[in-house]
């Protein structure tokens, strides 16, 4: 009964399948099943035989089932065949980590192989939760090291893991294959070094912005020598020096290396000697792309150009750290296969990026600094036909800095990029009229993010709130599913969201709105909504109210700096038994405040958690 | 209509606006919301300057005070903390290329032995060694001694070292101060038998 709700808890995006009743669910729905009842008495062989048949049958056909949301769907039928889902699920996914116990989901889940989980809310990245918040990997490792033995591989987004958590993961899982960190801090280098020694079979680590302490300890050395199964290797987040000939000797023993990506610390010549080494390489970060300070470089530089151009499968490019734009045309060779450029560390001018971009017509992906200004962005617009997924950041993330990128070139990319289906677009000035032109011309979007980066910032040209737009986007772009929200806007652009975005299941909002309606907006017209995040936005206690029929199926709520009190928070939580309402202050705030600071609340079958810090309070 | 009424308002406004305390350029279009709409606890502390690296210490939950806190001298808006959405990695580091191509700041790693994480200093704020061996102590509570030249340091279990350009460790100390500063790529405090090993030559 209360099993089946952690998968729906847990469940994520996708389909939503069940209504909110299923929390309801109960074990003895009686139907007409051919299942057993307990299964763990010893029935008469006879009696069994069929049953038992049909249940290896359904065992087998379940293997093929591989999305989560079929799979829960499936375990809804009835007992036996929930039972049956969950000893085929072999990978596991957990969206919040608070909201199931290890050991609860280990109970259910007896031959899971991957785990994939999920901890801190996205605001934190912003700096707008404080350190040592939770979202401990350990209880989680020490309770899959006794479950499952034979667990091949680790996915953490926003987990806090720790140099002891990398050890224990190494020496409990004997055929331990992938290690994914996505924005995970509190490991270093000595945590690596100790991980990849013990990981025999290890095909994938990926350190992807992640935060890793440098401990000073030569990890890549730790690399058993002998041949190794290295598929993926993604390091281009680790801030500090590493062993560059142990890295050319290990990718000289990796001949199964596809992916890898490179530190600031490598330079452009031992690129160089990397590629000459790993011609297969389908996805590469090239490191600083610069040279190293060593004098006396300048007489024998390699042929760069020559060295790429070796590297025939490449598809995915990224890294230029520190670069020098005199080395881009090396390059060149690989640009007519690229499918995905990251340059958004690359503060490069139209000028550079021009000859580049132009010769990429296959680009999907393509993530950029808007020191490429508006000309830049046309330029993408002409060439890059097959543009599923653009992200533009600022060189210079303040509010009042001038933006060299506008309307204008949101108004070129909707125009060139028909098939975008998502957008990051951080900028200065922005008009309705640009952002409606994107909805009408880019029908395919999905994610629709868009930041405007001077507070309650209006329509540059008309002076209007940015209203209109965001209720372009969301009444044309029939498959939105994520949007985020800037500019001036009024409860009406909430009004249009609740009207039109029926299937937005994340939302984040800051500096938006005028009052409660803008909220209840929201939250009364938005099924499918699952993450929202609000951050200064004058909604309050009678708007939070307005959620409360839909709470239990959202993976979380945040709101900081609003107008909530510590009241409405706490009816909220007298209200609805299953969901963990954190109200987080920041360090030197006195107590007795009655205004809440952050309010951080999610589903959970655990009840209030007991790693909480001092400066959460669960109501 | 709508030049009329800016001037309408500027007229009832004008001793106000002659007397506001706003941030902003004088002259510049901002829109005429002045005031964030949400609403703060006047006991939480108002505006306060976001450090770009996360913020150890507190929890860096500050919020941007209103305007009529803040004096109109500085151009620029009181940054709010995580605003703009740029995760810190990111800004941090076009924020550090950005001081170093100004030549901003000349930031090092320190290390001591024994301590378990680096700290961080700009070297460019001290002029002479000693200052710099001073803020040292400071900020790891040791006693590093004095330089004697061609002996090193005497009279502590520590030593400060620098590695080079070229990637060599050498002793705090023993070239000209200018020099130092742009050769020097990171610090470490050594200790104990290495450390009084460097006294002799």
């Amino acid at each position: 009964m209360r099993h089946n709700e952690a998968e729906q808890m847990s469940e994520d995006d996708g389909r939503q399948q069940s209504p909110p009743s299923d929390l309801e669910f109960t074990s003895n729905k009686a139907r007409n099943c051919i299942a057993t009842g307990s299964g763990s008495g010893h029935p008469e062989l006879q009696s069994q035989y069929p049953d038992q048949v049909l249940e290896n049958v359904l065992e087998n056909v379940l293997h093929f089932l591989i999305s989560r949301q079929d799979r829960n769907a499936a375990s809804l039928v009835c007992k036996a065949w929930y039972r049956v889902e969950a000893l085929t699920r072999s990978e596991l996914f957990i969206g919040n980590c608070y909201s199931v116990a290890p050991g609860r989901a280990t109970a259910r889940f007896t031959r899971v192989r991957a785990l994939h989980l999920k901890g801190k809310p996205r605001f934190a990245d912003f700096n707008l939760m404080p350190l040592n918040w939770g979202a401990h990997f350990n209880p989680w490792v020490l309770a899959m090291a006794k479950a499952y033995p034979w667990l091949e591989k680790v996915y953490l987004k926003r987990m806090f893991v720790t140099d002891y958590d990398l050890g224990t993961l190494a020496e409990s899982f004997s055929g331990f294959k992938e290690l994914v960190l996505v924005c995970c801090d509190g490991f270093g280098t000595s945590g690596l070094s100790i991980f990849v020694t013990k990981c025999r079979q290890l095909r994938v680590l990926d350190l992807i912005e992640s935060e890793v302490t440098d401990d000073e300890t030569d990890w890549i050395s730790s690399f058993p020598d002998g041949e190794s199964h290295l598929e993926s290797l993604i390091f281009d987040c680790v801030e500090c020096p590493i062993n560059f000939d142990a890295l050319e000797r290990l990718v000289a023993r990796s001949p199964s290396l596809k992916k890898l990506r490179l530190n600031r610390y490598v330079s452009i010549g031992q690129l160089y000697r990397l590629l000459t080494r790993a011609p297969q390489l389908t996805h590469l970060g090239t490191g600083s792309f610069s040279p190293s300070e060593v004098a006396g470089q300048a007489d024998q530089e390699p042929d760069y150009a020559t060295a790429f151009a070796a590297c025939r499968s490449l598809v995915c490019l990224s890294g230029f750290r520190e670069i020098i734009p005199d080395y881009l045309h090396a390059i060149y060779p690989v640009c007519a296969n690229l499918t995905s450029l990251n340059f958004s560390y690359a503060n490069i001018t139209a000028e550079q990026l021009k000859p580049i971009i132009s010769n990429c017509p296959k680009l999907q992906v393509f993530w950029v600094l808007d020191s490429i200004c508006d000309e830049g962005l046309q330029a993408v617009a002409a060439t890059c036909k097959e543009l599923r997924e653009l992200r533009v950041f600022p060189v210079d993330a303040r509010e009042d800095s001038d933006g060299p990128v506008s309307e204008v070139g949101l108004q070129a990319i909707s125009e060139g990029c028909r098939k975008l289906q998502s957008i990051l677009y951080f900028c200065q000035r922005m008009t309705n009229a640009a952002v409606v032109a994107m909805s009408e011309n880019c029908p395919d979007l999905v994610v629709f993010r868009l930041c405007i980066m001077g507070r309650h910032r209006p329509d540059s040209v008309t002076g209007e709130p940015m209203d209109d737009g965001f209720g372009a986007i969301v009444m044309n772009c029939k498959k939105l599913t994520r949007l985020a929200v800037s500019g001036l806007l009024t409860d009406k652009a909430f009004d249009y969201i609740g009207k039109y975005g029926k299937l937005v299941r994340t939302l984040s909002v800051a500096f938006a709105g005028n009052s409660d309606m803008g909220l209840k907006y929201v939250l009364e017209g938005c099924p499918q909504l699952q993450k929202l995040e609000i951050r200064d936005s004058p909604f309050g206690d009678a708007a939070l109210r307005s959620g409360l029929h839909h709470y239990y199926n959202m993976r979380f709520l945040w709101m900081s700096s609003c107008k909530l009190t510590h009241q409405g928070c706490r009816e909220i939580a007298r209200a609805m038994p299953r969901l963990v309402v954190e109200v987080i202050r920041s360090a030197d705030e006195e107590e007795m405040d009655d205004l809440v600071q952050t309010l951080y609340m999610y589903r959970s079958l655990e009840g209030p958690r007991l790693d909480a810090p001092k400066f959460v309070t669960i109501l | 209509m709508v030049a009329m009424e800016r001037r309408v308002n500027y007229e009832n406004d004008l001793n106000l606006k002659a007397t506001e305390l706003r941030l902003g350029l004088p002259g510049s279009d901002e829109p005429e919301r002045q005031s964030t709409p949400s609403i703060r606890n006047n006991k939480r502390t108002s505006s306060e300057i976001s450090e770009e690296l996360r913020s150890k210490s507190s929890s860096g939950v500050k919020q941007a005070g209103n305007d009529d806190h803040q004096d109109d001298a500085p151009p620029t808006k009181a940054q709010v903390v995580g605003w703009p959405p740029i995760r810190s990695y990111r800004k941090n580091y076009l924020q550090n290329k950005k001081n170093e191509a100004e030549g901003a700041g000349m930031y090092v790693k320190v290390s001591v032995d024994g301590a378990p994480y680096l700290r961080k200093i700009d070297l460019k704020i001290y002029r002479s060694y000693p200052e710099l061996l001073k803020a040292l102590e400071n900020m790891f509570k040791l006693t590093i001694g004095a330089y004697i030249e061609r002996k090193g340091y005497n009279g502590s279990d520590y030593a400060p070292t620098y590695e080079d350009k070229d990637g060599d460790w050498m002793l705090v100390g023993d070239i000209p101060w200018e020099m130092f500063i742009s050769s020097c790529k990171r610090l470490r405090i050594i200790q104990g038998s290495e450390a009084r090993g460097l006294g002799y030559v």
